[in-house]
């Protein structure tokens, strides 16, 4: 605190304006913060449907609860006043709303044309001082579509260009018309990193550093040695323990003092654990060291991305609590991606105490993340692994996407008490032929398929087709 | 060629066993390429539609009956379904297999032509490079993937070049006529000063090339003599243009040009295609349709539906599939694509067609492959559910009636890890 007085009148009433939330740190004080609202709706009695919970049961023939915008109770023959909307779910299956923990919906909309390009900050190795959330556009017609198939929270993240890419958000996937007003409240958080080709392609091929796989990691080592200077210099108490690397003089990057810097505001919230850490890596051995690296700079790796190797290192991301988040079949399209397999997710969800999660990091992919795990269930039988029940697989786009991101008190289970974030599909999900009929946020049915107008359309998609 | 599948050319290898295939059919001792399939839901792609509980008789590589019921020759192996789906070998869509291996890897990468000076070369083959080793192949293989159409991709022209369907079994050489492939629309906007208009000025100045209305020592030629003989081909028939495309108003002129010119085309994307299904329909050109795309990803796409291919079938036109991501490596991800044209109202029956025997017709195979019906190739998938479905697998592949391993790079890899670990580094198992 006295280090911020220090910095200057402009920056003490900013942080004033900010209003931090309780206990956060100065690092992630909050000037854009969420707007969003849930909207009123009535109560509603999704009934005889065959139950999904998000927390690994199947309840058949049960009936969800919601009300205020919350999940009253799931079980059987549940009663309710006169006042609940009904929705005969016979034949249907009810699942928690799906999480994608990996999207460039709004930095990278369509129509991707050059001005919407604005994923990738590819001008330094190091943009942690960028914010994803800036550059969301929310009239990217993806976001309805994604709505479509069941996803009602992601996590939109910077491009894979650099080392250490920015902070992504987690947004609710509500038609508005400012990114604050889909901000998750409450939701930390991320900041992406890259491991590999993309980082040492990108400055390697200007010929600046990284050009290599050595040079990304010296890279990711300076950042966080600045960082940790940055804490010790900037907190009223010390870091933990003193590391190898802590000195008394000016830090590499000249940022030491009370001057505020944007870059290590976010590298120091990652280590200080208020900005959960998603890096997108492919191969085994890059993600071991990810995880010394973690170890050797006092952070958590939240989730791995992409990962299309976890399966030969699955036991260690389990044993060290961090999340794969994986495609079903992806591979080859570069060096890195050259050894992915079906059962990859499969694989990842073995151990004990596992966290694998369904991702897309795609417009199209986004929109079925239920047939991304369906097509993992049927690799696991064809491997004859033990069968993946629907209970189960559910979670990958759920409860542990939702855990991953730091949003699993809100969202991505049907419990008592958690916000009502919920998709009535036609059928059993995971196939091709499933769709969502209805998807509720907070309790308000913001797409319904039975309905012309029971879609969210964007700005952008109004007078297309008038000839 | 000990890989081949045609009997004719086995017969040099076992010039015994061709000589009694000559003699007499019924006394043909069993081959590597006979067998019985008994008891499936056979799904034909023809005529004859789906037929439960029948059974396919396979004789030296060729399917010889479908019925019920069917008495087993002498040393034929039988094969029970068990009542599960059997389907023709599936159409991979519009692919690289073989032709690219990591498609970040530019040295693995043979499906573009980049030459600066003189860049609209019609002549260029893909197929000449196809390398029936390449760990693509298994890998679509063991999902039930039978044959691909190898397209030539856009590098310094919008004229992409040529390619050819390949059959997955390992044979080097590909089968049918050549499809010379052109990209329209903004995509190729760059590689045609900068505006769609031109495309029509440089293609007619091509058209008028190859028909020999300028001369070759002109200063303005397009094309090498080449490249008119090979253009001036598909202007007399011989193969299909096909044309990746988007917009409606490009797929308009696009119609026109093809019926001023008489050249037999298709069009691959076609996101604005079911704008003009009744025009299609009438020229009788089929679409490989990217089922999935729904986004107005460009300009071009701004009518994307998930309902193009539903709505382009009930105008009559012939659907198939190709996809616009990763259509190589993820080859397999085409079975979705008609899935989920089937779940946005493509009749199911139709759905299989679109992978089965549309493309193979449309590729100009359609008299080899593409449905189970007697005289064709004998390429053959059981499957342990619903084929069109991602919560299913492929559990045999059969190709010229040879069962083929189910066994691909990525199992090999699955097998390695999947095994506990033990006093030896993984690395010896195998």
């Amino acid at each position: 605190m006295h280090n911020l007085l220090r910095a200057g009148i402009g920056l003490a009433l900013l942080s004033l304006a900010a209003a931090p939330a309780t206990g956060a740190s100065r690092f992630v004080q909050d000037p854009y913060p969420s707007t969003y609202q849930p909207r009123g709706s009535a109560p509603v009695l999704i009934h005889n449907a065959t139950v999904l919970t998000g927390t690994g049961e199947r309840l058949d023939d049960a009936d969800v609860l919601l009300r205020d915008g919350k999940v009253v109770q799931v079980g059987h023959a549940l009663q309710a006043g006169d006042d609940v909307r009904r929705v005969d779910a016979r034949g249907r299956w009810v699942t928690p709303g799906l999480i994608d923990v990996h999207s460039h919906l709004g930095v990278y909309p369509s129509p991707g044309v050059g001005a919407h390009s604005d994923g990738n900050e590819m001008t330094a190795p190091v943009t942690a001082n960028v914010w994803a959330e800036h550059s969301v556009w929310p009239q990217d017609p993806g976001f309805a579509e994604a709505l479509a198939g069941g996803v009602t929270s992601m996590q939109v993240l910077p491009g894979s260009a650099n080392l250490v890419g920015g902070r992504g958000v987690v947004l609710k996937n509500v038609p508005t018309t400012t990114y604050q007003a889909m901000k998750f409240p409450g939701a930390p958080w991320g900041m992406k990193m890259a491991c590999g080709e993309n980082p040492k392609r990108v400055y390697g091929g200007k010929g600046t550093a990284p050009a290599t796989r050595m040079g990304n990691v010296a890279g990711y080592r300076a950042a966080f040695i600045d960082a940790s200077e940055y804490i010790a210099r900037n907190t009223s108490t010390p870091p933990k323990r003193k590391r190898w690397f802590g000195s008394d003089k000016e830090d590499s990057a000249g940022d030491s003092g009370g001057k505020r810097d944007l870059k290590l505001d976010t590298l120091a919230g990652a280590i200080q654990g208020d900005i959960r850490v998603h890096i997108h890596c492919y191969r085994a051995d890059e993600m071991a060291t990810m995880l010394d690296l973690a170890h050797e700079f006092g952070f958590k790796v939240a989730a791995f991305h992409h990962g299309v190797e976890a399966y030969k290192l699955a036991d260690r991301l389990a044993a060290e609590g961090v999340c794969g988040a994986l495609w079903a079949d992806w591979w080859g399209f570069k060096m890195e991606a050259f050894d992915g397999i079906q059962e990859n997710i499969a694989l990842v969800d073995r151990p004990a105490n596992s966290c694998a999660i369904v991702h897309s990091d795609s417009p199209e992919g986004i929109q079925r993340l239920n047939q991304e795990a369906a097509k993992a269930i049927a690799a696991a039988r064809r491997a004859n692994l033990p069968a993946i029940a629907p209970e189960r697989a559910i979670t990958w786009m759920t409860a542990n996407a939702a855990r991953a991101l730091g949003i699993e008190q809100q969202t991505g289970t049907l419990e008592a008490g958690k916000n009502a974030d919920v998709v009535v599909w036609n059928g059993n999900p995971f196939s091709s032929y499933a769709l969502a009929d209805q998807v509720f946020i907070d309790g308000y049915p913001y797409f319904d398929r039975t309905t012309a107008a029971g879609k969210p359309v964007s700005d952008f998609r109004l007078g297309q087709e008038v000839h | 060629m000990a890989r081949d599948p045609v009997p004719s050319k086995r017969s040099r290898f076992w010039p015994g066993v061709a000589a009694m295939t000559a003699l007499a059919c019924i006394a043909m001792p069993a081959s590597a390429q006979d067998l019985l399939i008994r008891n499936a839901t056979v799904h034909t792609a023809s005529a004859r539609g789906s037929l439960e509980n029948a059974d396919v008789l396979v004789r030296g590589g060729l399917i010889q009956a479908v019925g019920a019921a069917l008495p087993v020759p002498a040393g034929v192996p039988v094969v029970e379904a068990g009542g599960r789906p059997l389907t023709p070998a599936l159409f991979g869509g519009i692919t690289e297999i073989g032709i690219e291996e990591v498609s970040g890897e530019q040295s693995t990468v043979d499906s573009t032509l980049q030459i600066g000076q003189q860049p609209l070369r019609p002549e260029f083959d893909v197929t000449l490079a196809y390398n029936p080793a390449s760990v693509l192949v298994p890998v679509a293989r063991v999902e039930g993937i039978g044959f691909t159409a190898l397209g030539a991709h856009t590098g310094g022209g919008f004229v992409a070049g040529q390619g050819g369907v390949v059959r997955l079994d390992g044979s080097a050489d590909p089968i049918g006529p050549r499809a010379l492939y052109l990209r329209l629309g903004s995509a190729a906007a760059e590689l045609t000063g900068q505006s769609r208009a031109a495309q029509w000025m440089l293609l007619q100045q091509m058209v008028d090339e190859a028909r020999g209305r300028v001369g070759v020592d002109s200063p303005h030629a397009l094309l090498t003599p080449a490249g008119r003989r090979t253009l001036a081909g598909y202007l007399a028939g011989k193969g299909r243009i096909i044309v990746e495309v988007d917009r409606a108003s490009d797929i308009r002129q696009l119609l026109r040009w093809a019926a001023r010119e008489k050249v037999k085309i298709a069009i691959a994307g076609g996101a604005e295609a079911w704008q003009l299904a009744a025009e299609l329909a009438r020229a009788d050109v089929p679409v490989f349709v990217d089922s999935l795309a729904n986004l107005p990803t460009t300009f071009d796409q701004i009518g994307a539906t998930l309902e193009n291919a539903a709505r382009l079938h009930a105008a009559g036109v012939n659907v198939s599939f190709a996809q616009s991501g990763d259509a190589s490596h993820n080859a397999r991800k085409v079975r979705q694509l008609a899935g989920n044209a089937v779940a946005h109202g493509l009749p199911w029956a139709d759905g299989l067609a679109g992978l089965t025997r549309v493309p193979a017709q449309a590729m100009g195979v359609g008299d080899r492959i593409g449905s189970i019906e007697p005289g064709k190739l004998a390429d053959l998938v059981l499957w342990e559910g619903d084929p069109l479905d991602v919560a299913h697998y492929a559990e045999q592949v059969w190709l010229g009636g040879r069962s083929l391993p189910m066994r691909s790079r990525q199992t090999e890899l699955r097998d390695r890890y999947l095994a506990p670990a033990d006093d030896q580094p993984r690395a010896y198992s195998r």
